[in-house]
């Protein structure tokens, strides 16, 4: 099933699942797209991890696979922040796969 | 000497987990983006790995190459991320850094510098070496 994600009139490309292929072609207004598209809501904890999962990206070239962000967010955020419970009570099918979605990067190879 | 057996002994003993030997140059094959891949999913799982670097493998720890201009994604970025996945223990071999005139200043921290047979050493406390 192809998912065609349009924006602003414009076909944006992404591969099978709905992942970004071009992760510079990212805004906030295309992730709530993409989000309304999957009927997933996002609030102000759900940003804080895309923003954090982006910056990850941004900066080590590479999607952090749960455990990697969870150690990463505690270095950040904290303990409370920190653990994969409450990852996945914001991302139920799994963090480092729905948070990079929405952030507009690759699906983490090393996918749990 | 008794010291030192004892020391040897005491490291032969200790079961390391995965060593990862890095023997390729970054960017003219895709040994060294295998490599770290491994690195990364055994870390992913809290699997011990260890990363050592030698031959042309040295290549990978020196700063400011820009694979992009040959437009290749830079996976040297990633090396900083390490602490991540728990892996601290790298080890380049001091002599390839010799052959090649490199000076011991990496674009990551933490490495430990070996002269060959320390190098040898820190290997053989590994119960598995795979070989990029």
């Amino acid at each position: 099933m192809a998912i065609t994600l349009t924006f602003e009139h414009k076909i944006i490309p992404t591969d099978k699942q709905g992942y970004l292929l071009d992760h510079l072609l990212w805004q906030k207004e295309l992730a709530l797209v993409m989000a309304e598209n999957d009927e997933f809501e996002l609030t102000d904890a759900h940003w804080e991890v895309i923003h954090f999962v982006r910056q990850f990206y941004l900066t080590y070239n590479t999607s952090p696979a749960i455990r990697a962000l969870t150690k990463a967010m505690k270095a950040e955020f904290g303990e409370a922040k920190a653990s994969s419970r409450y990852l996945y009570k914001l991302f139920p099918e799994g963090p480092a796969k729905q948070a990079t979605k929405y952030a507009g990067l690759p699906k983490p190879a090393r996918c749990i | 000497m008794i010291s030192s057996d004892t020391q040897i002994e005491d490291n032969l003993s200790q079961n390391n987990g995965l060593a990862i030997i890095n023997s390729k140059a970054p960017f003219s094959s895709d040994y060294g983006k295998d490599a770290l891949d491994v690195a990364l999913i055994f870390g992913s799982f809290e699997q011990k790995v260890s990363l050592f670097f030698q031959g042309d493998g040295v290549y990978q720890l020196i700063a400011n190459q820009d694979a992009t201009l040959v437009s290749i994604k830079d996976y040297l970025k990633t090396f900083s991320a390490f602490k991540f996945y728990d892996i601290e223990d790298i080890y380049v071999c001091q002599q390839s850094l010799v052959n090649r005139q490199l000076d011991e200043t990496f674009h990551i921290e933490d490495v430990n510098v070996l002269a060959s047979v320390e190098f040898g050493l820190a290997l053989n406390r590994h119960q598995h070496v795979l070989r990029f």
